[in-house]
């Protein structure tokens, strides 16, 4: 296929393609770059076809990664030719030059509008794509409706309106707004009866992203998908070339269970009974064949529908065979089912009860840290982490440690960070930390953070068992020969504390111990320096009775230093001086630490029962207090896949690699590059060798194994010297538009209420910030950690975050930096304690600066009753007698609500269960009731046990009677407000910012007069 | 939804690239320098996946090229992975035995192809013969064109004549 005409342009590429090295391309650019810029500005006499010319040739200059800083003005101009073959060129060059923040774009407004509403289908689809593919708010904002007009119109052809869906899609991400349109849902659902499987595949992606933003608009598009689905997997009317290697289109299927995911529950019976007879189908129906592709497209299909049972919480069984399967694929050999085998077990492990099922698969999962793929180590790590719980962490941290040794380098941080919060949550003892974070700082010290170490050192100070074997071990690694910095640091200050305990002990006199220190001092940086003159000062005041060689020797070092340049070292230098020569009056001074105060100690108590929990959350705390400000900082997002602690991953990016190799080489590349461009003529058309051309000039092996390129591999010369772990500061995430008001994005109260019923998702957006929340709740503890994500190019500045904790929350946010670099995000963990039942509602007042615009928000924070419930499904035997002890008011407590919100029965099951209330089916035998149980947590009631019944009106879905009972009468009559406002206002639309009084008029409670009575209907 | 799409050859050339997020050109030219590395280094017989920036991003080397997508973390890998090979089935049928040669001089065809297959970072067709039949009128589309040109320009020199 030649360029038809397009000689010039054939020309310059064989031109580029015969510079026998990078000095001769670039002046070749430059050269025709100097042609170009000459050719535009003598705007008269240049034909379409020139013109359309010169911007191939720049686009492809710019492709070779020069800057072309000229010439966009024409490439836009080229979209308003009246002619398709000019048209064409000026909207695929814009949109690959340009990006939706290019101020050239606004020219072009005007054209692609009247292209999008002009009778020519071509232009139409050009339009289309160029606004779907780099169209910004300003395109949303003038085109959204017509755009919509093009999708739902009878009259367009499928080729126009599944571009208009997907250009709408991308108008919606950039402004949510433009599906504001009453009815929009309804036409949704109808889209979703698409004959054609091009339109349907893409009014799918639209859907997905609209239901992942608000579900509940879209609960008609609910049936539809699961019958599109049903009719996929089951390959019944599908035309053939919409089947890829046999299977009906793998991607309309995965985005289908795509768009069912993002709904909480499935209500309809009969549409649940037909999904999951279609996810069985699939489970059970997947084969490993031979060929790659089917065998791809089928497992993309397979793992889908894993996420969707996950997600449905399907039964146990159905789950235990996802299990099963996921357990199958991480032995596989092959890379990418073990790959995704590993991801999903993660992602299981967050969802679902299945730690115990997953433990059987450790010494498999080992093996796949183990692998040569860093890609998979990765996964198996994350696994490996998620899946630790008291009994296997000595086995896994250990594993990690052994890893550590040959880990590939750009494992080490992560590793060590992941191992290091794993002794320290689950450590049996308190020297087998101690142990570990030790070796951890000799095989990886330059990934360790201080705080790692300062934790070490809290936990010795704090502990008067642990001292002497802590002084012993930093005695031994000290010893070494070659011992990392940190370590140096570590050892240096355990011994200056409590060296003076080990003085019986052979080799470790005060002398021997300051010498095996001060050995040291000479390879050590100065910020090292004042913790070795510490240690000395507290070997000299240790030493009693005073030994004056050792006393001369330490004091010349003070005064050698008391002229040192270094203002800390100097005044420790001097200090330590004075001090020592006053003798034992100064012992106090000098003495031992104190133990970290009370608040500490509260939690190194917890630590030593080491329970889990809350072991973790005292490294937590320690770290709040050990920081100046706990926020991490990440700009460097890459580890944080499928995390389920965000705040620990965090930590890993404050750990900075050393930056590898970053320079640019081009030498290596030239000479293949010389290679490449040798003689045409001499085209060889064998199958891959190892001569660069027939690389070149192969079939792109359609048919040809990866496995048939690997012969030279070898001899394959990257022309991109980075090495793979290049880490480096500035994460690169798409550039959003400024706006001068700052309009949040999204519904603040709707992003409330999702995070009421989920743990993570965004709590806040506008142009400037996202504020992403990320929950764990055990018991009546929680663990939140706000994300606060700077957006932009430029800092925001006085951030504030003030935390207004209703009476009976304790709350506690780690500090906010006052400052927040462009494009990063920052994390401050958020403790909470449930001290007692109540309904009120956390507030976060948020306020920063951008520019000249002060921000100020209040938001609620999703800390809300429900979160301190667990559902608790009780058996008859179990129910009947509570129910029966706990009598009349105040602890049970009967209402009649009325002003429901009409919904059936199996949905306000759903809406119970999704507030973590378990409906326990069959215990009342009237089926219009509900009978449900749950558990509730503080600090002061501990575990409290809540019955709930409800009693529906077929006849009228408006009112219910509720009797709620519990052993604490606040939380009956709390939970009891809290399930009303629930059953009458529709979540959604409540804006105020503390939870809306219940719409209901207050009804006279009806005091259950006999509770047996009561009972009857019952039994 | 996919991020970007890159095309870079074993010694590291672009041979195309397409942006669904807005990068800056200075991302750009960043985002290629970091992944080529990442990339083009890893050995045979891993997997196709990369983790990258927090984004994961699917490859696929056919003879001296790799064909990259950068995606969400958490999107379906194996989806996007068969859609890189239904753009390369694409670019076969089109140009017949398509080989790297073919998308250099013919760049500007790879470009059409692909947004006959992508808008807004997600596919728009799965069926081959519906983007090849859209191709074959684009190119008809031309064709008719530059022969009216031609005609035109025929009469109108001849009638200067």
């Amino acid at each position: 296929m030649a360029m038809h005409g397009m000689r010039g342009l054939s020309i310059f590429i064989s031109d580029i393609r015969n510079c026998q090295n990078k000095e001769q391309e670039r002046l070749r650019v430059d050269k025709e770059l100097g042609n170009i810029r000459n050719r535009f500005k003598k705007e008269k006499g240049l034909t379409p076809y020139d013109k359309k010319k010169y911007v191939w040739k720049m686009l492809y200059i710019y492709m070779l990664g020069y800057d072309v800083d000229f010439g966009h003005m024409e490439a836009v101009s080229l979209i308003s030719a009246p002619k398709y073959p000019e048209k064409q060129v000026g909207y695929i060059v814009t949109s690959c030059l340009l990006n939706e923040n290019h101020d050239f774009l606004r020219l072009a407004i005007n054209t692609v509008c009247n292209d999008i509403i002009g009778q020519n289908e071509t232009f139409q689809c050009l339009a289309l794509t160029l606004v779907g593919n780099i169209g910004g708010r300003e395109f949303a904002e003038s085109l959204a409706p017509d755009v919509q007009k093009l999708l739902l119109s009878s009259s367009c052809r499928p080729l126009v309106r599944k571009k208009a869906a997907l250009c709408l899609l991308r108008l919606f991400r950039k402004n949510p707004d433009v599906v504001n349109v009453d009815g929009w849902a309804d036409r949704m659902t109808q889209l979703l009866d698409e004959r054609d499987l091009g339109v349907l595949t893409s009014s799918m992606s639209l859907l997905v992203a609209l239901v992942s933003n608000n579900h509940e608009a879209y609960w008609t598009c609910l049936p539809k998908c699961v019958k599109i689905l049903e009719r996929l997997a089951r390959n019944q009317d599908v035309p053939q070339e919409y089947t890829y290697y046999g299977i009906p289109s793998p991607w309309l299927q995965v985005k289908t269970m795509r768009a069912l995911q993002y709904f909480p529950t499935i209500e309809d019976p009969n549409t649940r009974r037909t999904l999951f007879e279609v996810l069985q189908w699939i489970l059970m129906g997947t084969d490993v064949v031979k060929n790659v592709n089917k065998n791809n497209a089928s497992h993309a299909v397979l793992f889908e529908a894993l996420a969707l049972v996950m997600h449905l919480d399907a039964e146990k069984e159905m789950m235990s065979q996802c299990v099963a399967l996921l357990g199958k694929f991480i032995a596989v050999r092959e890379p990418n089912i073990r790959y995704l085998g590993l991801e999903n077990m993660t992602r299981m492990l967050i969802v679902a009860d299945v730690q115990e099922s997953i433990k059987r698969h450790q010494a498999q999962i080992i093996t796949s840290l183990k692998d040569p793929d860093i890609s998979i180590c990765r996964r198996a790590l994350d696994l490996l982490y998620g899946m630790c719980d008291i009994t296997n962490a000595k086995d896994i941290v250990e594993e990690l440690l052994q890893y550590l040794n040959s880990a590939d380098f750009t494992m080490h941080e992560e590793l060590s960070l992941k191992a290091a919060i794993l002794a320290e949550k689950f450590a049996p003892d308190l020297s087998w930390y101690v142990d570990v974070i030790l070796q951890l700082i000799e095989k990886a010290g330059d990934f360790i953070s201080d705080d790692i170490w300062f934790h070490v050192v809290q936990f010795v100070t704090n502990n008067d068992d642990l001292q002497p074997y802590a002084a012993a071990k930093a005695k031994e690694y000290l010893d070494k020969p070659a011992v990392d910095e940190k370590m140096v640091k570590v050892c240096a200050y355990i011994l200056g504390e409590y060296s003076h305990l080990l003085a019986r002990r052979p080799g470790c006199s005060p002398k021997e111990i300051f010498s095996i220190i001060h050995e040291k001092l000479p390879s050590v940086s100065t910020t090292t320096i004042p913790l070795l003159l510490s240690a000395y000062a507290k070997i000299l005041m240790h030493t009693q009775p005073p030994d004056q060689v050792l006393q001369n020797q330490i004091w010349t070092i003070f005064t050698k230093y008391e002229s040192c340049i270094d203002a800390e070292i100097q005044q420790r230098a001097v200090e330590y001086f004075a001090l020592s020569r006053k003798g034992a009056a100064v012992m106090d001074i000098l003495a031992e630490m104190p133990k970290f105060p009370e608040r500490q100690s509260s939690l190194i108590k917890k630590a030593e029962d080491a329970e889990a929990d809350t072991a973790e959350q005292s490294a937590l705390k320690l770290r709040a207090q050990q920081q100046p400000s706990n926020a991490l900082v990440v700009t460097d997002q890459h580890p944080s896949n499928g995390e389920p602690l965000p705040v620990f991953v965090g930590q890993l990016s404050v750990v900075k690699a050393p930056n590898m190799n970053n320079t640019e080489d081009h030498s290596s590349t030239e000479q293949v590059l010389s290679q490449e461009n040798g003689n045409l003529s001499q085209v060889d058309q064998q199958p891959p060798s190892a001569d660069p051309l027939s690389d070149l000039l192969g079939p792109l092996a359609i048919e040809g194994p990866p496995g048939a390129t690997v012969q030279y591999e070898n001899s394959a010369v990257s022309g991109l010297e980075s090495g793979p772990d290049v880490v480096d500061g500035s994460a690169i995430v798409p550039v959003e538009v400024g706006t001068n008001t700052i309009q949040p994005i999204g519904n603040i109260a709707v992003r409330f209420h999702a995070l009421c019923l989920k743990d993570s998702g965004v709590l806040y957006e506008d142009p400037y910030i996202q504020i992403g929340i990320k929950a764990e709740w055990r018991a009546h503890q929680g663990r939140l950690v706000l994300f606060l994500g700077n957006k932009n190019t430029s800092p925001l500045v006085s951030v504030q975050a003030l935390i207004l904790p209703p009476a009976h929350l304790k709350m506690e946010l780690s500090l906010v930096p006052d400052t927040i670099p462009p494009r990063a995000q920052v994390q401050c963990p958020l403790e909470v304690v449930n001290l007692r039942p109540s309904r009120d509602v956390a507030v976060l007042d948020f306020s920063y600066k951008f520019g000249t615009h002060m921000v100020n928000i209040k938001l609620r924070l999703p800390a809300v009753l429900n979160k301190f419930l667990q559902p608790l499904p009780v058996s008859a035997e179990e129910f009947f007698p509570q129910w029966r002890s706990l009598s009349g008011p105040p602890l049970k407590l009967q209402e009649v609500v009325r002003g429901v919100r009409p919904m059936a029965l199996p949905e306000m099951a759903n809406l119970l269960h999704s507030y973590r209330i378990a409906i326990s089916p069959g215990l009342d035998p009237n089926p219009n009731n509900l009978v449900a149980s749950t558990t509730f947590y503080s600090e002061n009631t501990r575990a409290i046990v809540c019955l709930v019944r409800i009693e529906t009106d077929p006849a009228d879905r408006t009112q219910l009677r509720m009797t709620l009972a519990s052993g604490d009468p606040t939380l009956t009559f709390e939970l009891k407000e809290f399930i009303k406002e629930q059953l009458v206002s529709i979540p959604t639309v409540a804006q105020a910012p503390t939870p809306a009084p219940p719409a209901a008029p207050p009804t006279p409670q009806i005091p259950p007069n006999d509770p047996a009575a009561l009972l009857t209907d019952l039994l | 939804m996919i991020h970007f799409v890159l095309l870079i050859s074993r010694q590291g050339k672009v041979r195309l690239t397409k942006w669904y997020s807005p990068y800056s050109q200075k991302e750009r030219t960043k985002v290629i320098r970091e992944l080529g590395g990442v990339i083009l280094n890893r050995g045979p017989k891993l997997c196709n996946f990369v983790d990258w920036r927090g984004f994961k991003v699917v490859y696929k080397r056919y003879a001296s090229l790799y064909f990259c997508m950068c995606i969400d973390q958490d999107d379906n890998e194996l989806e996007v992975l068969e859609i890189i090979h239904h753009y390369v089935e694409i670019l076969d049928r089109y140009f017949g035995s398509v080989c790297e040669l073919d998308l250099i001089f013919n760049f500007h065809k790879a470009y059409y192809i692909l947004d006959e297959l992508l808008l807004a970072g997600e596919l728009q067709e799965s069926s081959k013969k519906t983007v090849a039949r859209l191709i074959a009128a684009q190119d008809s589309l031309v064709e008719t064109a530059k022969e009216q040109a031609s005609s035109i320009s025929n009469i109108i020199a001849q009638a200067t004549k």
